[in-house]
């Protein structure tokens, strides 16, 4: 129905669409603030967010599109800084949040984003590198957040446990390796299920894959298993050094636990105590 | 005079907006069971977990056997000041994996007779391989003490050990405490706010009121002082 009358109008069929779809994921937000999960306000400011950035991003790509090679490593440093912040909000007041994502996301997109492009798997022109980096980029940050938060919580909840192995003579080390193991594990359960369900559940992105491999249909078959095959590279080796960095931060240089307990959101107190 | 086995000096505990350990002084003799007696909140359990090292004091220190515990490795001073704390915490797997735990940490193997003594000393014989998550409240806080007492400990702190648990399990790891104190000859901090345990358990008593040292004496001395003398 849009499409029949905006067609000419590229801009505010956009605009419109983005209207449909927001709308429908506030209802949603609507539906959840009535069963007392009060998402409503994050919904809202993420969904402004996301579309500013995104118009914005246009617009910038138009003129990325039109740049030297040169500039795709200034445009990813800038997107994994970004990542970083937004991935370390969800520990706030973890000791070192931001350095630690900062560093794993550096280590793990930077690292496989480098070598796929030296082995040719990412190709160097702007219009292909600065996309599929933003995609490592971009669930490297949300591997990352997912394993802050959950360390956090496994540490939280076992703080008992982990000060009885301390006391014990444990070194700091071994007393977190549990919940270390388990933010790890939680952190790769979506991009290992993205993996195990390509072509079967879900056809991620194939337009994108096959305006990259400029037409073929089964190149870009594959060149969708390659990216998602990079995202868990790179989302796993992020989450490895952000956990080792969680558990360096999370002691003192007197093996003592330093990590206070998550601040307790507002609304969550039932919750907690329901456990 | 014999030199106390540990003393703590001017042991100080300050978080953002407030004090909850003042400059607290006293002195351990070896074999000495100490009881920690006040009103909740008034610093017994942080008081504690300084004496270990768990927490970090914002000053004063504790010497022990007349070496300041800041020159002693955290885990090495942890092995030699054990703590019981008011929960077991028992690790998932069986009793004897819990009691080989602590040594295991420094690379030594516990043999199964060594074992079967410690369980036998907590009243415990024959528990090796029970699953440690299927044992009662008073069950787990023995093999508990079994476990810190596997580290050879030459001192232990007792955080109220006995707080969680029900008349009967609680007269079963007083007799416990009692009877490890007493054959292994530690020198015992005990936290309690239990002025009847304090006096079953401790030689002499030191009473915290917000973290500071009131008074201390024997336990009849204390006692009578604070029930005389209430705040």
């Amino acid at each position: 129905m849009l499409n029949a009358i905006l067609a000419s109008h590229e801009l505010l069929l956009g605009l419109a669409q983005a209207l449909v779809a927001a709308a429908l994921a506030l209802g949603v937000a609507l539906v959840a603030r009535s069963r007392g999960i009060r998402l409503f306000s994050d919904t809202v400011i993420s969904l402004v967010r996301g579309l500013t950035q995104m118009i914005a991003v246009g617009y910038i790509f138009v003129l990325l599109l039109r740049g030297p090679r040169w500039i795709s490593p200034f445009v990813l440093a800038a997107m994994i800084v970004a990542a970083a912040a937004t991935s370390s909000r969800r520990a706030r007041g973890f000791p070192g949040a931001f350095r630690i994502s900062l560093t794993a996301i550096f280590c793990g997109a930077g690292l496989v984003i480098t070598v796929m492009t030296v082995l040719g798997a990412i190709d160097t022109a702007v219009s292909a590198l600065i996309p599929v980096g933003s995609m490592l980029i971009a669930n490297a940050m949300n591997a990352n957040a997912l394993a802050l938060d959950r360390f956090r919580s496994e540490v939280d909840a076992h703080r008992g446990e982990i000060e009885s192995a301390l006391a014990l003579g444990a070194a700091p080390g071994a007393t977190v390796r549990d919940p270390m193991q388990n933010a790890l594990r939680a952190s790769l359960i979506p991009p290992i299920d993205n993996l195990r369900s390509l072509g079967i559940v879900w056809i991620p992105g194939l337009m994108a894959g096959m305006l990259l491999s400029k037409g073929s249909p089964v190149y870009a078959s594959i060149y969708q298993f390659v990216v998602l095959a990079m995202i868990l590279g790179s989302s796993g080796l992020t989450c490895m050094v952000s956990t080792w960095l969680m558990s360096q931060a999370a002691f003192s240089p007197a093996e003592q636990l330093v990590m206070r307990p998550a601040p307790v959101r507002a609304g969550a107190a039932g919750g907690r105590l329901g456990r | 005079m014999v030199e106390a086995f540990l003393r703590a000096d001017r042991l100080t505990r300050a978080v953002p907006g407030k004090v909850i350990v003042d400059a607290v002084s006293f002195e351990v003799a070896r074999a000495e069971v100490l009881g920690i007696f006040g009103p909740s909140g008034s610093g017994k359990s942080s008081l504690l977990r300084l004496i270990n090292r768990l927490d970090e004091p914002s000053s004063g220190t504790v010497w022990l056997e007349g070496v300041d515990y800041r020159s002693i490795a955290p885990r090495e001073l942890r092995r030699r000041v054990g703590m019981i704390m008011q929960r077991a915490y028992l690790f998932p797997g069986t009793v004897a994996e819990n009691l080989r735990y602590g040594p295991l940490q420094h690379g030594e193997a516990l043999d199964d007779a060594r074992v079967s003594d410690l369980l036998a000393g907590v009243a415990l014989g024959g528990y090796e391989e029970r699953d440690a998550a299927t044992l009662s409240g008073g069950e787990a806080q023995r093999v508990a003490i079994a476990r810190a007492l596997a580290n050879n400990p030459q001192a232990l702190l007792m955080d109220e050990p006995t707080s969680a648990l029900d008349e009967e399990a609680k007269q079963q790891v007083e007799r416990t405490i009692r009877s490890v104190v007493q054959q292994h000859q530690l020198t015992t901090l005990i936290v309690t706010h239990d002025s009847a345990q304090a006096q079953r358990l401790a030689d002499r008593i030191l009473l915290l009121r917000d973290g500071r040292v009131d008074n201390v004496g024997t336990p009849r001395e204390v006692l009578h002082n604070a029930e005389r003398n209430p705040r």
